[in-house]
């Protein structure tokens, strides 16, 4: 409903985009390794390759600025690979 | 001489960057939406936590008005000193290579490290000793670059705080006006402290300030 409201208001097409940013394959992530560590503590077994990114959801009016976004302030490209979904 | 500390919104080690300028020349305090370096020599870009290091830290602060006039100044040569979230900042900025990830230990460390310089012929090392002994005090810490880079400093054998690749702790740029290190010199400038080895630095840069002016 406040989804509904907010276009009546706006008129604006928007897009609802997620991007996720992983941190780049190669590169040492110890986050992901702590979690790893963590699950057998709690008995669950068979868990590995575990790694910790994060996750960006917005609206946007013009899709085709993502990439550019992300290249820019979302993702910083020398450490971390990003995927942009569509929702 | 005069030292210009920038100021972003969560900053903390701005005043004593600014008090330990203060031994070596005058200095300017300079706010984060300034659009004027106000005629300073050199810019301390300092450590804290810019914008909350929201994203990644120094993600946001490198879009800082006073950032686009930070690069302007650097890419006419002027000196520029980034320490701990200032070298996290000038990365981002891509002023200088690479970037820091969070500390192998996923630990805040702080503790007295003791770091060879690898490089003398820089403005910001030209009068330090081959051994310098100086605080660290971060969590996101750890440098890596895919690229050879000049290294500055790196950490002596046993002291790498942060699992760094190749225990840099401290690069320039090609130039060598732009250096970025994640220890903090300007907190080893008092012997209350128990080093002053972070004074070699400032007055690295005033020599070299110095040398400018009279050529």
């Amino acid at each position: 409903m406040a989804a509904a409201h907010r276009g009546l208001l706006s008129r604006r097409v928007v897009m609802r985009a997620r991007v996720l940013v992983r941190p780049k394959a190669g590169i040492l992530d110890p986050q992901g390794q702590a979690v790893e560590r963590a699950l057998p503590a709690l008995g669950f077994t068979g868990a590995s390759q575990v790694h910790v990114g994060r996750v960006i959801e917005l609206d946007v009016e013009d899709e085709a600025q993502l990439p550019d976004m992300c290249e820019r302030l979302l993702v910083n490209p020398l450490i971390e690979d990003y995927e942009i979904q569509r929702l | 001489m005069r030292v210009g500390v920038v100021r972003f919104p969560g900053s903390c080690d701005d005043v004593d960057a600014l008090l330990a300028a203060e031994r070596v020349g005058q200095t300017e305090l300079l706010w984060h939406k300034d659009r004027d370096l106000h005629g300073v020599d050199a810019v301390i870009v300092p450590g804290g936590f810019s914008y909350g290091d929201y994203l990644r830290a120094g993600a946001i602060a490198r879009f800082a008005p006073v950032m686009e006039e930070v690069v302007e100044f650097a890419a006419a040569g002027g000196l520029v000193l980034g320490i701990c979230n200032g070298f996290q900042v000038l990365c981002e900025a891509g002023l200088l290579p690479g970037a820091l990830l969070r500390n192998t230990s996923l630990k805040f460390v702080f503790r007295q490290v003791d770091l060879d310089v690898v490089d003398h012929d820089t403005p910001f090392t030209r009068e330090a000793p081959d051994r310098l002994s100086i605080p660290v005090k971060h969590t996101t810490g750890r440098y890596y670059t895919p690229e050879p880079v000049r290294v500055v400093l790196r950490y002596a054998t046993n002291h790498n705080p942060n699992g760094s690749q190749d225990d840099i702790a401290g690069v320039c740029n090609e130039a060598g006006n732009v250096f970025g290190l994640m220890p903090h010199p300007e907190h080893a400038v008092d012997p209350l402290t128990g080093s002053t080895d972070g004074l070699a630095i400032f007055e690295s840069i005033k020599a070299h300030v110095g040398d400018l002016v009279q050529a």
